[in-house]
């Protein structure tokens, strides 16, 4: 048996594609007779559409048609749309998850002439060339009833919606907050962020008939052919979605938005393929947002740290269109042990686009405010605060009454402190000095739970010695296609170059969202069957009356190194479909959670330290070091694997540093672009050095993964706030962290 | 964008007799700047003359010392030039410190000058502003100005000047020769770039149909140190929340002469005649140089967001003198 490959470093098996630009992304298909869309944006936040002049536009060159409310087509029908609702027009948004159709926004486009947020579409052009599409769109002239706008949650009064399936209480928080010796209560913010994935929004839209086809940058191609059909009211059969490689999503991209629907109308209109990439001004506008949150925590303990209470309690924008939940504080009654909790989320609507799911959605923001609220308890008791933590360690989980399948946390508390080299720690304020910069060091835990979904796979042992697997899931960039290539060639023992995965096509066995880090953990069992199936499909074709191995027990035979063996005959797959003169033998298989769901809690954990050096007489500050153990199971390929917690931890210190949305009091968008909706540059970027334990989860699934792609995000910025504090004194409790927060000290 | 015509000229009496004096041409060299803002439907130009052709790609020292840089020089190419890297390397760090390798390949040492700001409400047609429709209001008045300008301000514009080259070039001194319907002329560098004051549309002392053709920097002091500090949120790849170009030449522990020049704060290029005076003379210490900070910044004018650019600047500045004046 040669060496695993399952846990080798392997890199991406499509990486040549990509570096070679031969990976196809949807943006890059051009169809015959292709055409272009490019949408006109609302240049308000709130008001009416009370004209809209088409005419110039009518008459610029290349122009095919103009697709606005007043041609737009009534789609199928149904849910109220609340913001909608004295109109008598009402749509049919298809709207959740379990019956995989969510969409990013409720409303569809055109649906009221209401305008709820500056960038919101109120037509779109189609013509010859994108060029002339976007020249025209420009000589749309709208004419509105303007209305005061809520430009954001952090100037409005209004306290929002309880969100009441957020809600937890366990024990009496508020009477054990009242009688505790050592207690805060804190309010804790942070801005909203956009996800500005590399690769822009883009989809293709052609109809055959009544089939639709659809080329997206989507992370969920299932999904959108379930919303797509509903919308369209036509069989899912019917529809296509086509994403073979996707430039990022972090979540914008898991649930279709508005433009993916606007320019299915338009390619039926026009009766040729519409193409429309989003121009990355309207990527801010109208295609997700993480959005902003205030969090209050009341937290108390003993004087020995033992944690008697916390209540947390926040706030997240919604739009006016859609109800948005951002479930903030859904790690906070599971990561430390207190008898006494609560939490609560409350939605506050703005004139944003709706906001969704960005890396992390809830957990990351609520680690922010909880990680930094640990800190401050430490600092309030005088205690280091790791000790603390480890004071507060869940045996089990708290919030279910159930033992983790793996809770390895203290090992990452171990690892990661002695490779920082935490004990070497003054806790003094401003102690740490290089030059002209103070050194802080501060830490926080991450955490994530694991989830798996269904999926279904194919598995093709061809007579030309190839395997090929398919699934309907897709390859974010995460590295799926290699890790699905990995697991066949594991069960197969056909070496990589000879796997082709199938995946990014709504027309193969249905997959998973990429999201959630559940893909792994999903997709794989499913590929696991469906190549185990095709084995044994193999050993009955060639165990059949005639073929080489006629009369024996199909359990008898081998299969090792793709080559099929009774013990005295060895016939490689190839060979044997060959005398068989078959194509292949195929295998399918579907996987799903199942009754360990009941007996375990499944969650990742690690831990986060952070150097930051400040210099005060520049007002400059740097992370400059980040030491980070994670254990999520087992890493299927460890390359891909650090990648996502580094990528991750950049995101966590765009998160605490950089990135911030930013409205004017008008609710006008202010930042919308690269240059000035900062993110971390690599110059940014300083050593991360990460270690995944590997401690497999079989609990979970036969692989013993947990899923990566989220933890390494959680807790970062809380880390970089409390090395902050260490450094200067100064407890910032709203992110981003801003040069203009720490200038004065000194 | 909209359609355009296009005409490449091959020397500069063809540019500028393509260009005609027309209100509705411009002319295009490198083009980071241009296409980025025709993208954005703020500039509109019906025609384009390319002057990518023109025989102003040399960088020549002159006999007087100075140093003749052609319009079409790249910010790589005068970044790395020996001379520059010699004489004046305030100018080399200032270049390095913007843009992108990328971006600094195609631009152009005229196209620099001509680089316009970055304000957001400049920059998208939906909202008011003065500068690019004037009498339309300003947006950032009364709207986010974190990055706005602090010196030079006027009530119908903010907009901060973007250039990090420009400020090098204000420190060390230039001369800005243009070439047009009226024939050649120079104008020194300080007086190129305008106020905004009554009328921010017009940003800089061009006429019509004018095109750069050099840009010529003064004879480098004798014993003179420079040093480029560009302060902001990220450590790349971002404009100036304040940056100090500083140059130095010492007469034993005393400073004989100091330029002070600075980016990120103002309305244009700035220099800092105050600063300057206040060191003139003064030992090299930091009392010293909190004074010229003290001096650069008296006359600053914060709006709402916009204050900690302030200490931010005196910081910058402050900085720049120690290290320069530090240097072995």
């Amino acid at each position: 048996m040669t060496e695993s490959i399952i846990g080798h470093r392997t890199t991406r098996i499509d990486g040549e594609l990509k570096l070679t630009g031969k990976a196809d992304y949807a943006a890059d298909h051009n169809l015959p007779g292709q055409v272009y869309g490019y949408p006109v944006p609302s240049t308000i936040a709130r008001g009416r559409l009370v004209g809209l002049d088409l005419d110039a536009a009518r008459q610029a060159p290349g122009v095919i048609e103009i697709v606005h409310r007043g041609n737009f087509p009534a789609l199928q029908h149904s849910d109220n749309n609340p913001a909608c609702g004295s109109e008598g027009r009402l749509f049919h948004s298809p709207n959740t998850m379990a019956e995989q159709n969510k969409v990013g926004e409720a409303r569809l486009p055109f649906e009221d002439d209401g305008i709820h947020y500056e960038g919101q579409y109120i037509a779109m052009v189609i013509a010859d060339t994108f060029e002339h599409a976007r020249a025209a769109a420009r000589l749309v002239t709208a004419r509105y009833e303007e209305e005061t706008a809520v430009p954001g949650l952090f100037q409005t009064d209004d306290e929002g919606e309880e969100a009441g399936d957020e809600a937890v209480s366990r024990g009496d928080p508020e009477g054990a907050f009242e009688s505790a010796p050592v207690k805060f209560d804190h309010t804790y913010t942070i801005a909203m962020e956009t996800h500005v994935a590399m690769e822009l929004h883009a989809s293709n839209a052609t109809w055959d008939g009544d089939r639709l086809t659809i080329y997206e940058s989507t992370q969920g191609v299932v999904f959108q052919r379930n919303a797509m059909a509903q919308i369209f009211g036509i069989p899912p059969e019917k529809v296509t979605v086509i994403a073979h490689y996707i430039g990022s999503g972090f979540g914008s991209k898991l649930f279709m938005w508005p433009h993916a629907v606007i320019t299915a109308v338009a390619a039926k209109m026009v009766g040729r393929p519409v193409k429309t990439v989003l121009s990355r001004q309207q990527n801010f506008c109208s295609a997700g947002n993480r959005p902003a949150s205030r969090q209050r925590i009341r937290m108390a303990a003993d004087r020995d740290g033992k944690l008697l209470s916390i209540r947390h309690d926040s706030q997240n924008e919604t739009s006016f269109v859609d109800a948005y939940t951002e479930s903030v504080g859904s790690g906070t009654p599971r990561v430390y042990a207190c008898d006494n909790v609560s939490v609560s989320q409350r939605r506050v609507q703005v004139n944003h686009g709706t906001p969704t799911s960005m890396r992390a959605p809830g957990e990351v923001s609520g680690s922010v405010a909880l990680e930094i609220a640990m800190d401050e308890m430490a600092i309030e008791l005088g205690m280091d605060p790791l000790e603390l933590r480890r004071r507060n360690f869940a045996e089990r989980d708290p919030s279910a009454d159930l033992p983790w399948s793996g809770n390895h946390l203290r090992e990452c508390w171990d690892d990661a402190s002695r490779r920082f080299g935490w004990e070497k720690r003054n806790p003094q304020i401003g102690s740490m000095r290089d030059g002209h910069e103070i050194i802080g060091w501060g830490m926080a835990d991450a955490t994530w739970e694991a989830m798996r979904s269904h999926c279904k796979a194919r598995v093709e042992l061809r007579a030309d010695g190839k395997v090929q697997v398919a699934c309907g899931t897709q390859d974010i960039g995460t590295g799926t296609y290699t890790i699905v290539a990995q697991t066949a060639s594991e069960l197969t023992g056909v070496p990589l170059e000879r796997i082709e995965v199938k995946l990014g096509d709504s027309t193969l066995p249905a997959g998973p969202l990429s999201g959630g880090s559940m893909a792994t953990a999903t997709t794989l069992p499913a590929v696991a069957g469906a190549t185990r199936d095709a084995i044994e499909q193999l050993k009955q074709l060639a165990i059949a009356d005639g073929a080489p191995f006629e009369g024996k027990e199909a359990d008898a035979l081998t299969f090792e190194n793709g080559t099929l063996s009774d013990g005295s005959q060895t016939l490689s797959f190839a060979e044997l479909l060959d005398k068989l003169q078959r194509g292949m033998a195929e295998g399918e298989a579907s996987a799903a959670p199942g009754e360990e769901q009941d007996k375990f809690s499944f969650r990742s954990f690690g831990a986060h330290f952070v150097e930051v050096r400040w210099d005060p007489g520049i007002s400059r500050l740097r992370v400059s070091r980040v030491v980070s153990t994670i254990d999520v199971g087992r890493a299927i390929n460890p390359l891909t694997a650090r990648n996502q917690v580094e990528g991750a931890i950049v995101m966590g210190m765009g998160m605490g540093m950089f990135e911030e949305t930013e409205y004017d009091s008008a609710g006008n968008i202010y930042n919308n672009n690269y240059a000035d909706y900062i993110v971390p540059v690599h110059a940014d970027i300083p050593d991360i050095e990460v270690e995944l334990l590997d401690n497999p989860d079989y609990n979970f699934n036969e692989f013993g993964v947990r899923g990566i792609g989220e933890i390494g995000i959680t807790g970062m910025a809380a880390a970089i706030s409390n090395a902050v504090y260490h450094a200067t004194g100064k407890r910032i409790r709203d992110m981003p962290i801003k040069i203009a927060d720490l200038i004065a000290s000194r | 964008m909209r359609n355009f015509d296009y005409q490449r000229a091959g020397d500069v009496a063809e540019a500028t007799a393509l260009h005609g004096n027309d209100h509705s041409a411009d002319f295009i060299a490198g083009g980071t700047n241009l296409i980025d803002m025709v993208k954005l439907d703020i500039m509109r130009p019906q025609r384009l003359v390319d002057v990518n052709r023109l025989p102003l790609t040399d960088l020549e020292s002159l006999d007087d010392g100075r140093l003749k840089i052609g319009a079409l020089v790249t910010n790589t190419d005068l970044a790395y030039h020996e001379r520059v890297l010699a004489d004046y390397p305030v100018l080399s760090e200032a270049l390095l410190s913007g843009a992108s390798t990328q971006l600094r390949n195609v631009a152009t040492t005229a196209g620099n000058v001509m680089q316009r700001t970055r304000c957001p409400y400049f920059r998208n047609p939906a909202r008011p502003c003065n500068k690019r429709e004037p009498g339309s209001g300003c947006g950032a008045l009364e709207g986010i100005n974190r990055n706005h300008a602090v010196l030079g301000t006027s009530e119908h514009c903010i907009a901060v000047h973007p250039s990090d080259m420009c400020v090098g070039m204000q420190a060390l001194g230039a001369t800005i020769t243009v070439e047009g319907p009226g024939g050649t002329r120079d104008i020194p560098f300080e007086e190129y770039h305008l106020l905004p004051g009554d009328t921010p549309e017009r940003e800089h002392d061009l006429n019509d149909g004018e095109l750069i053709t050099h840009v010529t920097l003064d004879a480098p002091i004798d014993g003179a140190r420079g040093h480029y500090l560009k302060l902001r949120d990220r450590m790349s790849y971002e404009f100036a929340l304040a940056s100090c170009a500083a140059v130095v030449a010492m007469d034993g522990d005393a400073i004989r002469e100091a330029r002070i020049a600075l980016g990120g704060v103002g309305t244009k290029p700035w220099r800092s005649h105050e600063a300057e005076a206040a060191l003139s003379g003064q030992p090299a210490t930091e009392e010293t140089f909190e004074k010229a900070a003290e001096a650069a910044m008296a006359g600053a004018v914060a709006h709402r967001d916009n204050a900690f650019k302030i200490p931010l600047a005196k910081q910058a500045i402050v900085r720049a003198l120690a290290t320069v004046t530090a240097q072995g």
